[in-house]
């Protein structure tokens, strides 16, 4: 590349798209959204043993307005639906959601009255993580999955239609 | 307990003589069926006795007992206990499913205030003279009562994401 030769190697170049993923993905910030048993899980991610912090997204903010993962764990009933869904609106762009779980995904064994068939139904989910509850390795793997996927978007796809 | 039990069984005859139906002991608990409209005058007394002295409702619930035998009716159990005595006792009120409404014990213990609310929630029995009596459990809009016999163990009611979407958006 031209810059490289004329400057040596105290620059780097590289494309808008690249830089902003990569920093966005290595640095994500997540908003617990606990609503069941997987709730545990997801604290041993963050605590030494797995250590989240590995991939950069050990800053849980229980605040939607500092974040911009939101990792729904456990069932969401419909009198919570609500609230999951006002906090997620409050959450700044880009934001991506993670469904741990079986009952996030879709209700799981929760075929009643009180429970939403996965919080699909009512916000945009990213990945779907299966699991009763899942492995805190599979939360670490539905992250590592998220930055793959992060890493492919554009600045250009940016902000609400 | 048993020489405890009988003594709040013969201060409860002797104060009412026509409002206890029935009793019941099992494994040394007792169990007392209360008439329904006496309910609320029993758990005054039982409170308020020095010997007695149940100052505290842990836990109070309704029961569907339509599909047992050709009753057709539901429950309320009271399940009371004494901090000062350390006794227990267990209340039950039979009401008829086609109208079930009883007083309410929130100016006795305020803790039933919310275990009644519970009770209309998943039941709809109806407590007479309860300051606030909404659902608790299922949210606003909600019809019918979930834990009722009849109501279906599977699927969600019409317009439930709609009413979600109403809500995140007040």
């Amino acid at each position: 590349m031209g810059l490289e030769t004329a400057f040596g190697d105290t620059i780097l170049t590289t494309t808008i798209d690249k830089i902003v993923n990569w920093s966005r993905k290595n640095s994500l910030w997540p908003m617990p959204f606990g609503l069941a048993c997987c709730a545990i899980e997801m604290m041993a991610v963050v605590a030494p043993r797995y250590d989240l912090a590995r991939f950069g997204a050990e800053v849980f903010r229980f605040s939607p307005r500092q974040s911009d993962l939101m990792i729904v764990a456990g069932t969401v009933t419909y009198k919570m639906a609500a609230v999951t869904k006002k906090i997620y609106d409050q959450m700044p762009e880009p934001k991506w959601v993670i469904a741990m779980g079986a009952c996030a995904t879709s209700g799981g064994i929760f075929d009643t009255y009180s429970t939403v068939q996965g919080v699909g139904e009512i916000i945009p989910v990213d990945i779907y993580l299966p699991g009763c509850p899942p492995r805190p390795e599979a939360l670490i793997h539905a992250v590592m999955e998220l930055q793959k996927k992060i890493s492919k978007e554009s600045v250009l796809d940016d902000g609400p239609e | 307990m048993p020489e405890d039990s009988s003594v709040v069984e013969k201060r409860l005859r002797d104060k009412f003589p026509n409002a206890i139906l029935n009793l019941k002991i099992f494994k040394d608990e007792l169990t007392f069926y209360i008439e329904k409209d006496s309910i609320l005058e029993v758990c005054r007394f039982l409170r308020d006795d020095e010997k007695l002295a149940f100052n505290f409702l842990s836990d109070l619930c309704g029961v569907d007992t339509t599909s047992l035998g050709e009753s057709n009716s539901l429950e309320v159990v009271y399940h009371l206990y004494s901090i000062k005595r350390n006794h227990r006792v267990r209340l039950k009120v039979t009401i008829p499913a086609s109208k079930p409404t009883i007083k309410s014990v929130t100016s006795v213990w305020e803790t039933a205030n919310w275990h009644e609310r519970e009770a209309y929630d998943m039941f709809g029995i109806t407590f007479e003279g309860h300051p606030n009596l909404t659902r608790i459990l299922t949210p606003d809009g909600f019809e019918g009562h979930p834990l009722r016999k009849d109501y279906p163990l599977k699927g969600r009611q019409p317009d439930s994401l709609r009413k979600i979407y109403r809500k995140a958006e007040e």
